[in-house]
């Protein structure tokens, strides 16, 4: 349960396969324009459920209420080893192998 | 209650554009297929000098230039002697929300306060999302930003993610869409229902804002230097890096080759669900570079300020693995941390200065910031995720989609020249269209040589009169 004034991500479909663009190709005709917001909850309501939320420059949308006080996901993703590989070979090749 | 189809809303887009830019761009046209370009630029009523005085007013632009001394050398060890010009890089990643993008926004969030819109929008998932909120947060009005973001399953590319997050922390909406080219779609919607300016990166308020950065170059160089570059290389995706920058460059005295640089995506469909995050790089690349070239109006306006065609001299790709090495060269060898696809010109650069002689300069006009999502390390884990295979060897035999491949060797990197004069017989077949070529008038035909950079002989000859 998510109360009224809590900050929240909703989502909802814009345009169903049918209803989009003549010109998009195939495999994106074949699913639907999605979107997803922000914003604070007008009403209480459930995780799943359909809402209205005030967003940050006061309109009202509405969707499926998926997540309270979002996260962002970013991050530096998994190391990989191939930039110090980099790194390795271009100070060689710079500074004759002396490792500066 | 409004007809809110697809079909419905795009075709009431001339009246939600006049409503939401305040001008009428039929004035501009001249009958055939021409229209007075100089004139749309002037329209804005801002000149350079009112854009300089504008961004100083918002804390942008007089961003410094570096000289690169040990890519320099690096670059001249791969030529041959005598050869490897001096190369420099415009830190423009210094301007407030870190990219030269904000000189695009400060004049149309100016205009937009002036004109008593109360808030901006902008249709964009890169830099310029964060530009535009930078300046509505500084300048004191709402702002909303309408992202391509996510494919089918939800996932969203790292770099976007954290340009979406930026933009939240300044203070803006950011509206995330799944992908395709109904972007456009939902921005016209949200103009309509916001009644707010659109923040168009195709206006002419967003092109003149670039001018600073071109002319800031010129005279940076005759300050510093007390000469001119000899080239300047500009990433082009939209052409209005380009296009500024160029347009600046002359207004300064200073007439370099202009050379555009993209990184190459060929084989990516650029609104397809499965591609989408097959790619590395979300802009700077030739999926937007080369149709907005040839095909510069279709953009969110009826007709763009950006005509990269006007201003080049040379268009070159680089690949993703050739881009990812030189931004992690400018790291370890300049002591430079920036974001990759800020980089696309220095790539460009690195190679094309091999070609030249030691005594000249060549400039990358940008540097882009860089963070979580948008640096090196989480594009190439995100790219091994979807299946990318990650290698060293020769970045000629990388295949976009399937593979990103480092130099095995510094001298493996190249610039490799795309067909400029194909891309001017596209332009010139696209802007003509199905007009009748027996109807084209002087204006036209001398229209169509200025778009192209060439000259009525070469026009007449691609139609074939």
């Amino acid at each position: 349960m998510a109360k009224k004034g809590d900050w929240v991500r909703i989502h909802r479909n814009v345009l169903e396969p049918s209803g989009r663009a003549a010109s998009v190709p195939e495999d994106t005709k074949k699913v639907p324009l999605e979107m997803w917001d922000k914003g604070h909850l007008l009403e209480d309501a459930e995780l799943g459920g359909e809402c209205r939320v005030l967003t940050r420059t006061g309109r009202v949308e509405h969707g499926t209420l998926i997540e309270v006080n979002p996260q962002f996901e970013i991050n530096f993703g998994d190391f990989v080893p191939e930039v110090l590989a980099i790194d390795d070979q271009l100070r060689d090749a710079l500074f004759g192998g002396e490792q500066a | 209650m409004k007809d809110m189809s697809y079909n419905a809303v795009t075709g009431r887009m001339a009246d939600i554009i006049q409503n939401a830019v305040g001008v009428d761009y039929k004035q501009f046209e001249l009958g055939g297929i021409a229209f007075d370009y100089e004139k749309l630029m002037a329209s804005t009523g801002y000149t350079l000098e009112d854009n300089i005085r504008i961004q100083e007013s918002v804390n942008v632009g007089h961003t410094p230039i570096f000289e690169l001394h040990n890519l320099t050398a690096l670059a001249r060890k791969c030529a041959k002697p005598g050869y490897g010009a001096r190369i420099f890089v415009k830190d423009e990643a210094s301007n407030p929300a870190g990219s030269f993008k904000e000189r695009r926004a400060a004049t149309s969030v100016y205009h937009a306060k002036k004109m008593g819109y109360k808030g901006v929008i902008a249709a964009t998932s890169g830099n310029y999302g964060a530009a535009v909120a930078s300046q509505a947060a500084m300048q004191g009005l709402k702002c909303l930003i309408v992202q391509e973001c996510f494919d089918s399953h939800g996932v969203g590319q790292p770099e976007i993610l954290e340009k979406a997050r930026k933009c939240e922390a300044l203070g803006a909406e950011v509206l995330q869409l799944s992908v395709g080219p109904e972007l456009f779609y939902e921005t016209l919607m949200m103009l309509e229902d916001t009644g707010y300016f659109n923040a168009s990166l195709y206006s002419a308020f967003g092109i003149g804002g670039v001018e600073t950065l071109g002319w800031e170059l010129g005279h940076q160089f005759i300050e510093k230097y007390g000469r001119h570059p000899d080239a300047v290389v500009v990433a082009n995706a939209g052409g209005g890096n380009l296009t500024g920058t160029a347009r600046g460059l002359h207004k300064a005295g200073c007439n370099p080759k202009i050379i555009a640089a993209s990184v190459d995506l060929s084989g990516l469909h650029m609104a397809s669900d499965k591609a989408f995050n097959r790619k590395s790089f979300t802009t700077a690349h030739t999926g937007f570079g080369v149709p907005h070239s040839s095909k510069p109006d279709s953009c969110d306006l009826p007709r763009s300020a950006a005509r990269p065609l006007r201003y080049m001299d040379r268009y070159v790709s680089v690949t993703q693995g050739e881009t990812f090495y030189i931004t992690e060269a400018l790291a370890t060898l300049e002591g430079m941390e920036k974001g990759p696809a800020g980089n696309t010109s220095l790539t460009a650069a690195f190679y094309l200065a091999q070609e030249m002689p030691e005594d000249q300069i060549i400039v990358a006009q940008e540097t882009e910031y860089t963070g979580a999502g948008k640096s090196i390390m989480p594009q190439l884990s995100f790219a091994r995720k979807n299946g990318i295979e990650l290698k060293f060897g020769d970045p000629k035999d990388e295949i976009p989609g399937t593979n990103i491949i480092f130099p095995s060797r510094p001298e493996l990197l190249k610039a490799r020249d795309l067909d400029l004069e194909h891309i001017r017989r596209s332009y010139i077949k696209h802007a003509v269209g199905t007009y009748p070529i027996d109807k084209l008038s002087d204006v036209d035909l001398k229209f169509l040589a200025e778009e192209t950079n060439t000259d009525l002989a070469f026009v007449k000859s691609v139609l074939g009169i």
